[in-house]
């Protein structure tokens, strides 16, 4: 077979499962007939001789989906790649700042103005400072390295979306805030007051809440959409936002800032002089106030990897039941079949979980942030 | 280990992405929207307890009609009674009186009656005494046309005197 399985995985996303039968049977005969007409994304091609030689690897292509790229790779039609290019901006001390397109890379085949994706090492698929001609060393140095990836275009994507939705609704609430919502304000109206009376108000007694509010419905929102939208396998969407630590830490940190800077006298003491604690508890050695100390760090901590985990789990496991086609299919076609059945059985069947889990994922994050907000804002008891 | 490494550029444009967002909604669709939302609530709430001052201002109107409906029965019970009374009185005072009236005149005629009776007796009297004078004439002169009748009347008179 000289088509790529590739094919297969790169059409299972682009195109979804319902047309998934009918492009096998198209592979399974006459290759000839198949089609391949210029892709609108067609901005770089590579050809991948090794293709037919290497089996199918299910960890490597779910790794490759939930991990980040400088590439938008959208799918690959008989070995060769089909990827939105973009905008690399690296920046060292010797080299200055530099912006490019990471086609320039050739799917980390060429170094490019002295830097190159590391094919191997600590900073595998990243990339480094060229060192000579050698592709393969494991120990080159990281430029500082503020490029827009893919999860930071998804990011983009999913931010600018917020906009758009948030600003619609903000408008027609501005100009008439009596009228009954209508359209989209419906739709998202009964979300923002499930925020603000089930969540927020709750969490943050008295009238402290409000100040409150801006930035807990940004983060709910902020999560949920994100998670919505990493779950749609379509260009701009389907990137694996949420569901990267970096991700979560820089929401974690806003987290921990807006937790600690509201921080009241009541909160500190509790920290560094905690009530109804015996004395030998805090000197000579300080183990209450050391244990406190570290709360403060691990629960903002602690909110940013469930997150993380929860979601890349999601996707990690939706993978695996698409990969289980490509893996019954290297047994024989019509075990793929059978198996492609079963497989997009199970897939629907997580797709609506991981609908669920997006919404509470969310739901738990700001929620648990308000509780520490409410525990940091409490007045004395 | 990519999974879990954190990475810079990522981290950094998280943050500038979720501020920007952050700083944009908040003034933009955050406040509009929550004090929309709360002005709402507020409409609602006082259109609620505008209804139930009205409910009650309806009961209190009813309860009040009520009364004064009842207390016009009451007194056109009263207007009746006394109607029927007065005419009750009215009609008792009018029988006395013309029973009175009546006794007067039935007693009026008696008396006028009696003096006309005594009137005819002192006329018949009256005329029955000069009746008999004039019989007593009549029948004088013819008997006195005899002249020892006369005589005779004379001496019984003489003795009747003497009598005396």
């Amino acid at each position: 077979m000289k088509l790529s399985l590739n094919l297969f995985r790169a059409l299972l996303f682009v195109l979804g499962p319902a047309l998934f039968a009918g492009q096998q049977s198209d592979a399974a005969g006459n290759q000839d007939s198949y089609d391949i007409s210029p892709a609108p994304f067609q901005l770089d091609v590579e050809i991948d001789l090794a293709v037919d030689k290497v089996p199918f690897e299910p960890g490597d292509f779910i790794f490759d989906h939930i991990g980040d790229a400088y590439d938008w790779h959208l799918f690959d039609i008989d070995g060769k790649h089909y990827s939105v290019p973009l905008p690399v901006i690296v920046y060292t001390r010797e080299k200055g700042l530099n912006i490019f397109l990471s086609s320039k890379f050739d799917h980390g085949q060429a170094t490019y103005r002295g830097f190159r994706i590391a094919l191997a090492g600590p900073n595998e698929g990243k990339i480094v400072v060229a060192t000579g001609d050698d592709l393969s060393d494991p120990y080159a140095t990281r430029p500082i390295d503020l490029s827009i990836t893919k999860n930071v275009f998804g990011m983009f994507f999913a931010a600018f979306i917020m906009l758009a939705i948030f600003l619609t609704i903000g408008k027609s609430y501005r100009r008439d805030p009596l009228n009954p919502p209508k359209g989209i304000q419906s739709l998202f109206e009964p979300l923002i007051i499930f925020v603000i009376d089930d969540i927020v108000k709750p969490a943050i007694g008295g009238n402290k809440h409000e100040r409150f509010l801006p930035y807990l419905l940004t983060l709910f929102f902020f999560i949920w959409i994100n998670n919505m939208l990493g779950l749609i396998p379509i260009f701009p969407m389907g990137a694996n936002v949420t569901g990267n630590i970096s991700v979560t830490l820089g929401l974690a940190l806003t987290s921990f800032l807006a937790i600690n800077l509201s921080g009241n006298k009541h909160y500190w003491q509790h920290i560094f002089n905690t009530p109804h604690v015996p004395v030998f508890l805090k000197l000579p050695i300080p183990i209450m106030p050391i244990i406190e100390l570290v709360g403060v760090f691990t629960k903002p901590f602690v909110l940013a990897i469930r997150l993380f985990a929860n979601i890349t789990a999601g996707h990690i496991i939706t993978m695996g039941f698409f990969t289980l086609i490509f893996i019954f299919g290297q047994v024989s076609p019509a075990f793929g079949y059978g198996g492609s059945v079963l497989a997009v059985g199970f897939g629907i069947f997580i797709t609506f979980l991981e609908l669920l889990v997006a919404l509470i994922q969310a739901y738990v994050f700001t929620l648990l942030t308000s509780l520490f907000i409410g525990a940091a804002v409490e007045d004395g008891h | 280990m990519d999974l879990i490494t954190p990475d810079f550029g990522l981290f950094f444009w998280m943050l500038v992405t979720f501020m920007l967002v952050f700083i944009i909604l908040k003034k933009f669709a955050w406040k509009p929207i929550v004090q929309a939302l709360r002005e709402r609530e507020d409409n609602i709430r006082d259109g609620l307890e505008n209804a139930e001052e009205a409910k009650n201002e309806l009961a209190n109107v009813k309860i009040k009609s009520d009364k004064i409906i009842s207390g016009a029965k009451i007194e056109r019970d009263q207007l009746i009674k006394q109607g029927r009374e007065i005419k009750e009185q009215i009609t008792t005072e009018a029988r006395k009186e013309a029973e009175e009236e009546a006794k007067k005149i039935v007693e009026a005629a008696k008396k006028l009656i009696e003096e006309e009776k005594v009137a005819a007796i002192n006329q018949i009297k009256v005329q029955i005494a000069s009746l008999s004078v004039e019989i007593a004439e009549k029948i004088l002169r013819k008997k006195l046309s005899d002249d020892s009748v006369q005589k005779e009347l004379m001496n019984s008179l003489l003795d009747e005197f003497k009598l005396n």
